[in-house]
């Protein structure tokens, strides 16, 4: 079991590093956006799978991590891609100090309701304050250099579907072998366990919401590690980021993925930049497809594309017992 | 005498004009097992809220090993040595058994809080697990989850739980009920003989069943109206007619002695 998951995994980072040269230009720098996103969501999951705390504000983390890259390469001309996911890290830790310390004091609707409260204020705050933010127009994140290498002989599609992209894929493996070992630890057991009785788990030594509060911080850091990952190919941190609609489309690619799996929320990622690209090729009412998506998972796979082959697996063994059985059931 | 492990003197509780507890001052020492009984609204409830350290006492003071321990929440408690496992079967749906029980013995090996350690390559952990499941009968549902375990089970696993905090006293709310009458002796019997190897040194039983608290309380505390109404060897507690027609209603038929 423990084996099968650890080659799986192994065989998934080998194929992404091979696939570049495989999938050409184009497709490559659709693949970019799943690493970023995968960081993010692995820090959303870490919340919504196994905390059971459902966050609608975390876009602004990721917002907070690409406008700390924007500020990083942009005012203080830094360019070490290291030296910019440290101060995403630490920009979605500080923003995650205050507004955790209060959301990590309600549970369900009240949580969900207060992150979003949160994330729209976080958005007005970028939308508003011009001199700082650069309001509507955002700020331009610069090309950063990675592991001390400029790569100035490479144009920026050369440098994102080279470098960048097997950096980000290093960086995403690395975050969730220790998105791993956290959810695996005696914490991610205690978070588990308030999840499904936060009194039993408080008669059992459990400090609750201290451990809710460090999950939120955990959390928030691999929101803001993401969302630098992802400003480097756009170029731009902008407040729509951290708007609320952000927030559904990371709760949603989670769903797609699987919440209930580690690596439910990055086949999530994957998926739904590739489900997207497809439905925008296709009609203009790509938003509408998604929308119908999303409501044919929550009916009828809600565990998502993880939970897909059990699902499976559950209507053909009950199809073969009904052949099996020689008289019809009784009607109930 | 040794010195008492849980003590509260003159402890009173208000709702308001309410009064649910009144005056009441209780010991418990090493080596007993004392039955808290009473009709409905007697204060039970209230009573083992304040010696949980979960009701803060509006009067007089309550103690745990020495400790003041009025409203210190259940997580202190659980660090004291003080257990509760409560009347409604609480697991944890999504979790295994094991981890059910490592839970517990994680938070009494204070290493709840750790990050990065692996839960997998923790031996020490699987031993203490595997040491708890088998005192309880749980070794070959170890590895199910909680919810698709029996009611019987659930039960028995909720309180292997709480014995992984190593108590020093362990508050069992009702510990047979819902559970059918050919099986309480079958429970209790594997309740106290745990708390015997684990080195509990006190029971508290909150009880409905008089034959249960009759076989297996050394002392019985009746509450009525908020206020201790008798405090007695279980022996004597029987013995006295008018004490148990006021807080138990009639005696069983047999007379059923441990």
């Amino acid at each position: 079991m423990r084996g099968g998951a650890l080659l799986a995994a192994l065989a998934a980072v080998a194929a992404l590093a091979a696939a570049p040269p495989l999938l050409g230009e184009y497709r490559t720098t659709l693949l970019l956006p799943v690493f970023g996103y995968g960081v993010a969501l692995l820090g959303l999951n870490l919340l919504f799978g196994y905390g059971g705390l459902v966050s609608f504000g975390h876009a602004m983390f990721v917002a907070a991590g690409a406008y700390a890259a924007a500020v990083v390469t942009g005012v203080w001309r830094i360019e070490s891609f290291e030296a910019v996911l440290l101060a995403a890290a630490a920009a979605g830790l500080a923003l995650a100090l205050p507004v955790g310390a209060l959301c990590a004091r309600y549970t369900k609707i009240f949580f969900g309701m207060l992150t979003l409260a949160f994330g729209m204020l976080f958005h007005s705050f970028l939308f508003k304050f011009y001199g700082l933010t650069g309001g509507d127009q955002g700020m331009r994140v610069r090309r950063p250099t990675l592991l001390g290498l400029e790569f100035e002989e490479l144009d920026k599609t050369a440098f994102l579907v080279g470098p960048y992209y097997w950096y980000c894929l290093a960086v995403a493996a690395l975050l969730a072998l220790l998105m791993w070992r956290i959810v695996r630890s005696p914490f991610g057991l205690a978070l588990r366990a308030q999840r499904d009785n936060p009194r039993k788990a408080e008669y059992l030594g459990v400090e609750v919401r201290r451990t809710r509060f460090v999950a939120f911080l955990v959390s928030a850091a691999f929101g803001a590690v993401g969302g630098a990952m992802l400003a480097v190919p756009t170029g731009l941190a902008d407040p729509e980021l951290a708007y609320w609609t952000h927030s559904g489309t990371l709760v949603f690619m989670t769903l797609l993925g699987g919440f209930a799996h580690f690596a439910g929320p990055l086949l999530g990622a994957l998926a739904y930049v590739l489900l997207q690209d497809w439905l925008m090729s296709l009609t203009p009412y790509w938003r509408l497809l998604l929308g119908a998506v999303l409501a044919l998972i929550v009916l009828a796979c809600p565990q998502g594309l993880m939970g897909l082959p059990a699902l499976l697996r559950a209507r053909l063994a009950a199809r073969r017992r009904r052949a099996a059985a020689p008289h019809p059931a009784p009607a109930e | 005498m040794s010195p008492p492990l849980l003590e509260t003197y003159r402890v009173g509780r208000r709702y308001g004009d309410f009064v649910a507890l009144r005056d009441v001052t209780l010991r418990v020492h090493p080596g007993e097992t004392v039955a808290i009984v009473g009709p409905n609204g007697a204060g039970k409830t209230t009573l083992v809220n304040v010696l949980t350290g979960l009701l803060r006492p509006s009067e007089g003071w309550v103690r745990f090993l020495g400790s003041d321990i009025a409203g210190a929440g259940p997580v202190r408690l659980a660090q004291l040595g003080m257990a509760r496992a409560f009347q409604l079967v609480q697991v944890f749906p999504e979790l295994t058994a094991a981890e059910t029980i490592a839970v517990g013995a994680l938070a009494q090996a204070g290493r709840g809080r750790r990050m990065l350690a692996s839960l997998g390559a923790d031996r020490a952990l699987r031993a203490r697990v595997e040491e708890v499941a088998a005192v309880f009968g749980l070794g070959p549902v170890l590895h199910r989850p909680a919810r698709e375990l029996s009611q019987g089970q659930k039960k028995l696993l909720d309180v292997a739980s709480a014995f992984a905090l190593r108590p020093t006293v362990i508050l069992l709310d009702e510990p047979t009920s819902g559970v059918a009458t050919a099986d309480k002796h079958g429970i209790m019997a594997t309740l106290t003989e745990a708390a015997r190897r684990a080195g509990v040194q006190a029971l508290l039983l909150v009880e409905h069943d008089i034959d249960l608290v009759e076989t297996y309380a050394t002392r019985v505390v009746g509450l009525r109206g908020g206020e201790v109404l008798a405090d007695l060897p279980v022996r004597a507690f029987f013995a006295d007619e008018e004490v148990t027609a006021a807080l138990v209603g009639r005696r069983p038929a047999r007379g059923a002695q441990g």
